[in-house]
């Protein structure tokens, strides 16, 4: 049950390329490996917390005003992940701009929730949570390194493609690079998987 | 930042700075409604109004109460109230003065509430300290830009079921990159105004 629930969020179900949840964060914070696995960071601590407590308060919440529990839960950790954030990593902090307050937003969190935590007890709904938050960071990590490796030629700020022989190709640090990355990402799940994507669902 | 005239700043938000196209807000029901054209009007519609009038509220709120009482850290879930609480109202209000309005654009707005641009943009205007005209300006333009970005889309993939696409690629795949190319587009427009 356990190792079925962290390989449905890391890969077989995973959040973004297969559920199509949560690309907004995906493609905006990408330009760089780095603020990639911050970001991957901080949805990793929100989701595994807000899906432990949702699932905690799951008996005690009215079903018809769920929602707003989780947005409720969700936001408090947001703004704690946030709060961090600004207190010891000013710079990251102003590179990500709202992007860290729009995981509140984020489907996948309150996808999880509520198509998770709402149901299974709370070990296991903090693993699920942590599984999806890991999806996703592994999907921005992928995208980060090769949006800066061919955006700029560097790794983590290094340069490794010598700047000789390597023209760095600017349009992927910007905007269309990053659709072009995740949909040729896509693809290659699809082809990976073998399998006719399905249509989306609203 | 504050010397901007809010009609400059209108044309900004759609073209040079579109919430969709260059800060990637709003993906989720722009891909799940752009296969029709006229759901993508109706949808663009609906984000445009509850845009204009959030933003403009949460500027209110924001300014007179959060500053005031140093409450800056509860802007997250204030914001987020205010968006639910203000798409739950206009559903009621239409429902009550406008049936016909409310069938061309009900189900829309309940997927409004989870619609990241709305907050985006509130958080922006909070980031680049605009002034009320210009923070109800802003709303507006980006509503707007958000607004052309799904119906070209619809539009064009209206055209793409008549297209031979590569097994891997269709459905979501090919949506992404013809929105880069899309945004492609749209970067020529670049330059004529700067925000940042």
């Amino acid at each position: 049950m356990c190792s079925r629930t962290l390989k449905d969020g890391l890969w077989s179900n995973n959040p973004i390329a297969l559920q199509i949840l949560g690309i907004c964060s995906a493609l905006a914070v990408t330009n760089r490996l780095e603020n990639s696995l911050v970001m991957g960071a901080a949805l990793v601590f929100v989701t595994t917390l807000s899906n432990l407590f949702v699932s905690i308060l799951r008996k005690a919440t009215p079903h018809r005003i769920r929602m707003m529990a989780e947005v409720a839960i969700i936001a408090t950790f947001v703004i704690v992940f946030d709060q961090l954030l600004k207190a010891f990593y000013w710079d990251m902090s102003k590179a990500l701009g709202p992007y860290v307050a729009l995981i509140i937003t984020n489907c996948i969190v309150m996808g999880r929730a509520e198509a998770f935590a709402l149901q299974n007890p709370p070990v296991l709904s903090a693993l699920d949570g942590m599984a999806n938050g890991l999806g996703y960071a592994f999907i921005l990590a992928v995208i980060g390194f090769f949006r800066e490796l061919i955006g700029s030629g560097s790794v983590f700020g290094r340069q490794v493609l010598l700047s000789q022989w390597y023209t760095p190709n600017q349009i992927m640090i910007l905007a269309p690079g990053a659709f072009f990355a995740l949909g040729f990402l896509i693809a290659l799940f699809n082809t990976l998987r073998g399998r006719q994507p399905q249509e989306l669902k609203p | 930042m504050s010397e901007l005239s809010p009609l400059v700043l209108i044309l900004a938000a759609i073209f040079t700075n579109n919430i969709l196209l260059s800060n990637f807000l709003g993906m989720c029901s722009f891909l799940a409604c752009s296969r029709q054209l006229e759901t993508a009007v109706g949808l663009g519609a609906a984000v445009t109004f509850v845009m204009t009038c959030t933003t403009a509220i949460n500027y209110l709120i924001y300014h007179n109460l959060l500053v005031p009482s140093r409450l800056e850290h509860l802007t997250f879930v204030v914001f987020i109230a205010v968006i639910a609480a203000f798409v739950q109202f206009v559903e009621m209000f239409i429902d009550r003065f406008s049936p016909r309005l409310y069938h061309a654009l009900g189900i829309f707005l309940p997927l409004i509430t989870v619609n990241c641009a709305i907050l985006g943009v509130s958080l922006f205007m909070v980031i680049r300290k605009y002034t009320f005209a210009q923070s109800a300006a802003f709303g507006l333009g980006a509503g707007a830009g958000w607004a052309l970005a799904i119906v070209l889309m619809a539009g064009l993939r209206q055209k793409m079921n008549y297209s031979n696409v590569p097994a891997p690629f269709q459905g979501v795949a090919i949506t992404m990159v013809v929105t880069g190319v899309m945004a492609l587009a749209f970067m020529g427009f670049a330059g004529m105004v700067t925000i940042q």
